[in-house]
């Protein structure tokens, strides 16, 4: 087995009940991620995901366990990951321009002001916000274009591994459609490799590769790897009509309306690996339904 | 008639306020004896001070014209200037401040960023912190052995208790997510307390200058009664030993005036750091 770029070894984090004890919140979880993939992972609220997030971005330490991206142990946060947080991700006593500045400065420290100045712009234009917004607080911005700012800062850096934490968590509807849209169209044109935390199942389907499902805590598990088996590019419209999106959605619904529950709790395992799903009703070997009875 | 805009409606009823109140002040105080006039006997009660000390807003505004058409005039220990007399207060002050800050926000950055500083540093300023700054004058006499130095030392004490708390309060409140942004970034400590915290943490900071600045002030006109010799506080304790309740009012009045330039002045720089979430 060849190792993953991103290889998550036996990942434990345990913190004090309250009580004199522990609580696991997860143990010994093992996961990959490809060079170039775009991996979501789904959970209950407070399953861990953001307790993983922050591992993965060096900002919290497990209680056990490593992280190795690209051959190297991840220790402490670096400008190899970039990091997306639900709030408060600007600051706020910065114009959305020198948000984006101030990473593309520190992330290439040689740069000149015009060079960091256009690389800065061209990445806020590729999130669809106009330069008329560009000397603006992030208070007087309205959510979704803060979500954009944060966007375009995180992938003007161009990191290794790129980390949401439920991005589009605060927006409305209508809003979080358009942002997928624009975050589909920066992410097809690089090859970065992107790990995801939402809630939102039809989101999860239209932007990932590969949804990771994670059981209950205490003792959460990666319980499952769900392969998108759904070719790019992919449109909010056109995805529903695809005979997989039901099938892997039903899976996904049936997963954490029921089985997370039943998943949870400590296993014996010394490794927690999650199995692979692939639900592929186009492929010639599947007993193929023309059509999908919704 | 069109509506007026508040300000102004406010500005208008200020003035009515301030002209009723000066009508008022003239009317009810009687027509003032002249020194001279007074009996040896008057004289050594005091009765005629209190009869005849309080002046009318007439000769304040007499008097503030006086002053300030030539303020820094200087004819001797005795007898200087309103200008040079404030300008003596104001050096005072600003040396004392400026000794505070270099040492208050520094250290409240230090308080703020390390809870072993905070809960170590804690009860001493707990303990230094509520006692009133002219308490310190005969220890600072003895020890500093210089009316003026002391004088600035009792506005050091004073101003710097406000800024420390608040430094360290709003380096220690900065939002985790934004110093976790600059961890993110790779920013070095000195770069994340400039570029991160400093701004964070600021108007917390500077609403802290603008008490101390505020207290300073208060109380470098008791220390100047103290200490003597020049500054407002010294000059309107002297003008009261001269029995000129004229340039007392006067001058009180220009305590006022300064101490709110000295406020609006932090006010500004307040509005040019503030930010909203
Ligand atoms: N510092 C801590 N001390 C104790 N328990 C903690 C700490 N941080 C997180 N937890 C617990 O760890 C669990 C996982 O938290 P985490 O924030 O990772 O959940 P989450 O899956 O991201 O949830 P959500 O979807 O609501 O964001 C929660 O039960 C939380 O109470
Ligand atoms: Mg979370």
């Amino acid at each position: 087995m060849t190792t993953p770029f991103l290889s998550v070894e036996r990942l434990s984090q345990r913190y004090p009940d309250g009580e004199g004890g522990t609580t696991t919140i997860f143990e010994n979880a093992s996961f990959g991620i490809e060079r170039g993939e775009f991996v979501v992972i789904l959970g209950h609220s407070g399953c861990g995901k953001s307790t993983i997030m922050n591992i993965l971005a060096g900002l919290a330490e497990a209680s056990e366990g490593v992280v190795i991206m690209d051959g190297k142990e991840v220790s402490g946060p670096s400008l190899d990951r970039g990091v997306v947080f639900q709030n408060y991700s600007l600051l706020p006593w910065l114009s959305a321009l020198k948000n984006v500045t101030f990473a593309v400065a520190a992330r290439y420290p040689d740069w000149s002001k015009d060079q960091v100045l256009s690389h800065s712009k061209k990445h806020l234009e590729m999130v669809g916000l106009s330069a008329d917004v560009f000397n603006r607080k992030p208070s007087q911005l309205s959510g979704g274009m803060r979500q954009r700012v944060s966007i375009a800062r995180a992938f003007s850096i161009s990191p290794k591994l790129l980390l949401l934490d439920e991005p589009f968590g605060a927006l409305d509807a209508l809003t979080r459609g358009t942002i997928q849209d624009e975050l589909l169209k920066v992410w097809a044109g690089t090859n970065q490799t992107v790990f995801m935390i939402t809630h939102d199942i039809d989101e999860a389907i239209l932007l990932a590769d590969r949804i990771l499902l994670m059981s209950n805590g205490p003792y959460a598990r990666v319980a499952e790897s769900v392969e998108i088996t759904i070719p790019r590019p992919r449109n909010r419209i056109e995805i529903v009509e695809h005979p997989n999106y039901y099938a892997i959605r039903n899976h996904l619904v049936q997963f954490l309306g029921k089985r997370s529950k039943e998943l949870a709790g400590p296993t014996d395992a010394a490794e927690n690996r999650p199995v692979t799903v692939r639900i592929d009703k186009t492929a010639p070997a599947a007993p193929s339904p023309k059509k999908l009875a919704v | 008639m069109t509506e007026m805009s508040v300000n102004k409606r406010a500005a208008i009823l200020s003035f009515i306020l301030l002209f009723a109140g000066l009508l008022l002040w003239e009317a009810v105080i009687p027509a003032q004896k002249a020194a001279g006039e007074l009996t040896e006997y008057e004289r050594l009660t005091g009765g005629g001070a209190q009869k005849a000390g309080v002046p009318p807003p007439s000769q304040v505004l007499e008097k503030a014209w006086e002053q300030l058409s030539n303020p820094f005039y200087d004819a001797g220990p005795n007898d200087k200037g309103i200008g040079i007399q404030i300008g003596y207060s104001i050096y005072r002050v600003l040396a004392g401040y400026v000794l505070a800050a270099l040492i208050a926000i520094p250290l409240g950055f230090l308080i703020g960023m390390s809870p072993v500083a905070y809960k170590a540093l804690n009860p001493f300023i707990q303990v230094l912190r509520p006692i009133s700054p002219l308490a310190w004058m005969p220890l600072a006499l003895f020890i500093i052995q210089d009316s003026e130095a002391s004088a600035i030392f009792v506005i050091f004490i004073c101003s710097i208790w406000p800024m420390l708390i608040n430094t360290a309060f709003g380096v220690a409140g900065v939002r985790k997510d934004w110093v976790n942004v600059a961890r993110t970034h790779e920013l070095g400590a000195l770069r994340t307390a400039f570029t991160v915290i400093l701004p964070a943490a600021a108007p917390t900071i500077v609403t802290g200058m603008r008490i101390s600045i505020g207290i300073a002030w208060l109380v470098i006109v008791a220390a100047e009664m103290l200490v003597g010799g020049t500054g407002i506080g010294y000059y309107v304790w002297n003008e009261w030993n001269n029995l000129d309740l004229t340039s007392v009012i006067f001058s009180i009045l220009m305590i006022g005036v300064v101490g709110m330039a000295l406020d609006a002045m932090f006010g500004v720089l307040q509005r040019f750091v503030v930010y909203s979430e």
